[in-house]
């Protein structure tokens, strides 16, 4: 902690939530509610034949038992579409499956119950007469070409095919002095949110009213979907996102069962809630990740990086992810490669199919980690086998994006980075050379240590050029309305949304700063469709990179405001006029009204003003990124570990990151907002893995077996910060949110493979299995050592 | 997920618990610490009938020095047995175990007896009570029998107890003088369940460990008793190779499963490298401890 | 129908008297019945100690204990803990290195770091080994060790 740095302000709400007065959606009390529990499907792929609800429907303390005919009346079907990828269209989807359920856990059988334990229950006493259907669980039977389809009628599971070329890879291939290649298989993972998916949904019938509690990141994307699938006008749908106990992308998308309680909602005209157990959490959140990748790397004598042809094999699992789809991870994976280097020739190429398994979505970092982990660990085999560096081959190869912008060989916008910067500070804080004498020494003891680097380029602040050719509704600015309240506080309402990351204080601390208010007499609200100006919320690491910007700008056009009417009741010129701690003070610095009597007068006495257009005590401004995709971060982060070649267990020992998100607001916040994203980036690295049977079944879908990453096994994280602000915003701050997940897994992957050099043996599936490295360990020894 | 619906009694005394047992064979279970049943019932992977709790039968509680035997009662926390100054004096094996078992909080509720009940393979205290040899004493009306700990594990979750029995104590033996123990497990994560373990006891006789008993647990259906254990002399100045030779010849006996914590023969291998660890280990603590003499 | 126990415990320093379910688990006790909503469910299954309550003095999972159970006994929330200020220290320690983002697993956390301040002066590695039976999976748990490390010290030099 830097304890001495001012702009390292505790975050308000942080003393609630200690206290144990955190209001996520489950802690609201919405009187007679009907609490739900779903029958879901137990089969990767099965035709429902016959279903009997008589005896749920008169279980003690059952109030409806709701299936896909009963909501037809009242929800439409949804397909997922992608303007600009028509091949990634995936069947069209009702809340309940009706004839057929394409993964285990998807929701047939809602159950409306007093409790929760009635609900379960009832679905106990729902019998279904099923016939197993053959199921697609893993990429290569889904590739197949006589492969049964996911769900009946599709014409094949490619879901999406997607190429990109620059220059001319092949006769860079052929004149390389050197050319080093590997396989990558990226488990499945989840979201594992430690508050799960809740939903609160009440519907008034006599006014036609949706309000909606929900566990989410973006309210108003909520508020467009439920508005489209409930028929209600956007003016009755009013979603609400109280406290979020985690979120992580996995809280991001139009969950089937979440548009099941909204339905419910309207149908029954009564609140009613569901909150996912654990179990099935598994089941039904979103998963992630699941990719294989052939990668290939040249180089020329000198060091330099030549050529990459990257090959992609994503699984989106049974439907596309409402509705932004589920491309983005194989997407990122092929756009995101070598986005740090100079390179001249590039091939990539991504399939995707769907499956027989839980759907995909998005989840931290989005496909990044898949790219920066391929990059990596080709450039580390290259600078082996020219006999360079590792830290000093990347060195070479940075791209040249410090004062002109570029572009990288896979079409990724660059401008205003500090690699160099970066790294030299990387090297520094953690004494590089140090480490590899003392690596070469335990060498000797047969100590087997890694380090292993990750530079990475981090998109943040996605504005409208994402989500707006592909057509789907999902607002990518971000708002801020500023309101001086008549007792001189000010409410800022905005569009981002705040699970923890901290924004809602990065905001209150530049509306301090931008304003001359103290920040106790400001109100930041969040969350909710009603009260805040329409924006994305929490996604694509936005909330200080474009909230943080609207903020600034709204609070200046605000000042100004203040400013001027002050200056016309105290007839003095406004531009010699300040605001400081919610004063205006005149040129010599004395105090001459508040903004209390500011507001007071406005709002009541405004005869009194001499002004014949008197400026809003209101405003919105809002603000995305429009002449640039995202504004691009950058960073390197490293690890140290240690691997036990007899037993296949790997131990963290360090780990370090330096971030350049532009312009920190609060460096502590920002801190540990790397950490937690490099403990879910060494969490995919090692532990994490939705395990699923040839069958399609998930076999390991409980917090026991399904390894998330704990505080015995996770090291000190040290950061430091170098800062360049971003020219695209006056503010100068970009994202960091999923900066740490994008690198670290890619770190694991670097250190690891380099603690096994001497032993020949390269890791190359990840989760790192105990028996994963046993196996790469035995197969090497099996095989030559390179010389 | 939510428990469904039982019957729940809270007898006052033991006898009155046996009789629960007894009118309600098959359909009755015990709750003692409950982190094992309630995480079943709650996933509603079990659904017994009646839950028999046993907190209020103080005759269950304590541990107890019985001379030869140390008596840890149906009731004792895994946290009292680690905190016991009378376990870990007289009980070494248990004091190199115990950090391995759960998290703080499963600790304060769990209990050793119920562990051994439950029978999970990859349990700790289960591996502990075959190196011991320990006795498990089983009550049901009218009737009391001790079980030896190594007869009383039969395979995956399997044990020789009758429904209508409960466990009452389990009697450690205190170590001798000349007995020294190891312990080591392979887990993922720090209190998770064992990939694969080894708990040993052995004698220390001049220059040497002999006697040994070597009990794999985690990758096994139940704790195994190595049998080719039992004849293997180690040399306190004994090779790598010859320690790597005895720790394979003593995994032989496994019959590892295959699961998602890897396949069978991974297990074996692992096993075979904590087992020379732990002699390894053992053997030097023997020699200071004969330097010391 | 569930049969309906009746308990008397002692709450966060109050007695209290109710009926429960027999198979209602204690969080739910708390958090649906007494509307202390300050102690989360994570898993019901004992893995994540987002549920963690102090049952006679030490750390508990309140998910794997029945609130029938809880007859006799003495219980704190992070709603008792926080108002006989016996922890504000440790609060205010969280906040101040922001060692909580959610917000969700903190009072389970909290419960951990109680129960272990109150027997030893921990290190790092000594808290990290007790804070594996909390899942945070915001912070990367380096805060959270910060701070209570930073409190161990704080109230050891206190005592002395």
């Amino acid at each position: 902690m830097n304890s001495g740095d001012p702009r390292n302000v505790p975050r308000r709400e942080a003393a609630r939530l200690v206290a144990g007065k955190g209001r996520y959606t489950d802690d609201i009390d919405a009187g007679d509610v009907g609490h739900i529990a779903f029958v879901r499907s137990p089969y990767p792929h099965a035709r429902i034949d016959r279903m009997n609800c008589d005896a749920a429907r008169v279980a003690p303390g059952v109030i409806a038992v709701i299936t896909a005919d009963d909501l037809s009346a009242v929800c439409k079907p949804w397909e997922t579409r992608l303007a600009l990828l028509p091949t990634h269209l995936s069947p069209e989807q009702i809340p309940l499956a009706r004839d057929e359920a394409c993964w285990q856990g998807e929701a047939v059988v809602a159950i409306v119950a007093k409790t929760r334990a009635q609900a379960e229950d009832a679905c106990e006493r729902v019998e279904i007469d099923w016939t197993e259907l053959p199921a697609i669980a893993d990429l290569d039977s889904a590739a197949a070409e006589d492969a049964p389809p996911v769900k009946s009628g599709m014409p094949n599971n490619l879901g999406l095919d997607h190429g990109i070329s620059t220059g001319d890879p092949d006769a860079a291939f052929r004149d390389a002095a050197a050319v080093v290649e590997h396989d990558f298989t990226f488990s499945r993972q989840t979201g594992v949110t430690l508050e799960p998916r809740t939903i609160l949904a009440s519907f008034d019938p006599r006014v036609r009213e949706l309000v909606v509690q929900h566990s989410h990141q973006a309210p108003h994307q909520m508020r467009e979907v439920f508005s489209a699938q409930l028929g209600l006008p956007l003016s009755a749908v009013r979603v609400v996102a109280p406290d979020v106990g985690g979120a992580f992308g996995m809280k991001l998308c139009a969950y089937p069962d979440e548009m099941a309680v909204a339905a419910i909602a309207v149908l029954l005209g009564r609140p009613v809630k569901f909150c996912a157990d654990r179990l099935e959490s598994f089941v039904s959140d979103n998963h992630a990740r699941e990719a294989r990748v052939r990668g290939r790397l040249a180089v020329d004598t000198d060091g330099k990086l030549l050529a990459m042809d990257v090959a992609v094999l994503s699984g989106f699992g049974a439907y596309a992810s409402h509705p932004r789809g589920s491309a983005g991870e194989g997407l990122q994976a092929v756009h995101m490669i070598a986005a740090p280097y100079q390179l001249a020739h590039y091939r990539g190429r991504v399939r995707g199919y769907f499956q027989n398994k839980v759907p995909s979505g998005i989840l931290r970092a989005v496909g990044q980690p898949l790219a920066c982990t391929v990059t990596e660990q080709l450039l580390d085999l290259a600078a082996r086998k020219i006999g360079l560096d590792p830290a000093d081959f990347r060195r070479r190869n940075y791209t040249d994006a410090d004062d002109k912008p570029a572009r990288s060989a896979a079409g990724i916008v660059l401008s205003q980075l500090s690699l160099r910067r970066c790294h030299d500070r990387l090297l520094a804080l953690m004494n590089y050379d140090g480490l590899r004498r003392r690596q070469t020494e335990l060498r000797k003891e047969k100590c087997y240590r890694g380090i292993g680097f990750a530079a990475f380029i981090e998109q943040t602040g996605v504005g409208p050029q994402l989500y707006g050719p592909q057509n789907v509704r999902v607002s990518a600015q971000e708002a801020c309305r500023l309101t001086v309240e008549a007792d001189g506080r000010v409410r800022c309402a905005t569009s981002v949304t705040d699970q923890g990351q901290g924004t809602r204080t990065g905001l209150l601390q530049i509306l301090a700063q931008e304003l001359g208010v103290a920040p106790d007499t400001i109100e930041i609200v969040t969350g909710d469709t009603q009260v805040t100006p329409l924006g994305g919320g929490a996604w694509a690491s936005r909330g200080v990179a474009l909230g943080g910007e609207a903020t600034l700008r709204a609070a200046r056009r605000l000042k100004s405001n203040v400013l001027t009417i002050a200056g016309s009741l105290l007839q003095a010129d406004p531009a010699s006029l300040q605001l400081q701690g919610g004063v205006v003070c005149n040129a010599a610095g004395l105090a001459q009204m508040s903004l209390a009597d500011i507001a007071t007068t406005v709002g009541f006495r405004s005869h009194l003003i001499p002004l014949d257009d008197i400026p809003d005590l209101e405003v919105v401004e809002s603000f995305a990124p429009r002449n640039t995709p995202y504004i691009a971060a950058n960073g390197i982060q490293a690890a140290h570990v240690e691997v036990d070649p007899e037993l296949g267990t790997i131990r963290v020992l360090d780990f370090w990151v330096v971030d350049d998100c532009g312009r920190v607001i609060n460096p502590m916040l920002v801190d540990e907002q790397i950490r937690g994203g490099v403990v879910q980036g060494i969490g995919a690295a090692l532990y994490e893995q939705c395990i699923y049977g040839a069958d399609g079944q998930l076999e390991n879908g409980s917090l026991a077996d399904y390894l998330v990453p704990m505080a015995g096994e996770m090291p000190d994280i040290r950061i430091a910060h170098v800062e360049t602000p971003t020219a695209m915003t006056t503010l100068g701050a970009r994202g960091v949110g999923e900066a740490g997940t994008v690198g670290a897994a890619a770190a694991i992957w670097t250190a690891v493979n380099d603690a096994l050099v001497p032993l020949g043996a390269t890791v190359t599936e990840q989760p790192f299995t105990p028996e994963h490295v046993l196996d790469r360990l035995a197969l090497a020894g099996d095989q030559p050592r390179p010389t | 997920m939510k428990a469904p619906i039982f019957t729940y009694r809270r007898p006052d005394d033991l006898d009155g618990a046996l009789a629960l047992l007894a009118d309600h064979a098959g359909e009755a279970q015990v709750l003692a610490g409950g982190q094992s049943l309630m995480p079943t019932l709650n996933m509603r992977l079990s659904s017994p009938g009646m839950l028999v709790d046993i907190n209020r039968i103080a005759s269950l509680r304590g541990i107890a020095d019985r001379g030869e035997a140390i008596r840890v009662g149906a009731l004792v926390r895994h946290a009292e047995v680690a905190e016991s100054s009378l376990m870990a004096a007289r009980i070494p094996l248990i004091a190199l175990a115990m950090p391995h078992v759960a998290h703080m909080a499963v600790r304060n509720r769990g209990t050793t007896c119920g562990s051994l009940a439950l029978a999970d393979p990859s349990a700790e205290m289960p591996a502990v009570a075959v190196a011991l040899d320990a006795r498990i004493v089983l009550n049901k009306r009218g009737a009391t029998r001790t079980v030896s700990a190594r007869a009383f594990f039969q395979g995956l979750y399997q044990t020789a107890r009758d429904d209508d029995e409960m466990i009452t104590e389990i009697l450690f033996p205190v170590a001798r003088k000349n007995q020294i123990f190891g312990f080591a497990e392979l887990s993922r994560r720090h209190g998770d369940f064992a990939t694969v373990g080894v708990a040993v006891r052995a004698r220390h006789i001049v220059g040497a460990l002999d006697d040994l008993s070597v009990v794999f647990f985690g990758s096994e259906p139940a704790p195994l008793l190595s049998p080719g254990a039992r004849d293997i002399i180690l040399a306190a100045d004994c090779t790598d190779t010859t320690l790597a030779d005895a720790a394979r010849a003593m995994t032989a006996d496994m019959e590892p499963m295959d699961n998602q914590q890897g396949r069978g023969e991974t297990k074996r291998k692992q096993a075979a490298v904590l087992l020379q660890r732990t002699l390894r280990d053992m053997l030097g603590r023997a020699r200071i401890r004969s330097s010391d003499v | 129908m569930s049969e309906r126990h009746s308990i008397t415990l002692t709450l966060n320093g109050t007695v209290i008297s109710a009926k429960v379910d027999a198979r209602t688990h204690l969080a739910d006790f708390l958090r649906q019945h007494l509307r202390l909503t300050g102690t989360h469910i994570g898993c019901e299954h004992g893995v994540c100690g987002a549920c963690n309550v102090m049952l006679d003095g030490r750390s508990a999972r309140s998910c794997l204990m029945l609130a029938v159970q809880a007859d006799g006994a003495v219980i704190e929330t992070v709603e008792g803990l926080t108002a006989s200020g016996i922890i504000a220290d440790l609060q205010q320690e969280f906040v101040a290195r922001n060692a909580l983002q959610c917000g969700y697993c903190t009072p389970g956390i909290l419960m951990t770091a109680t129960e272990l301040l109150s027997r030893t002066q921990p290190n790092r590695a000594e808290i990290r080994d007790a804070l594996s039976g909390n899942y945070c999976r915001c912070t990367g748990y380096h805060a959270i060790v910060d701070a209570i490390e930073a409190i161990a010290t704080r109230r050891a030099e206190a005592a002395s």
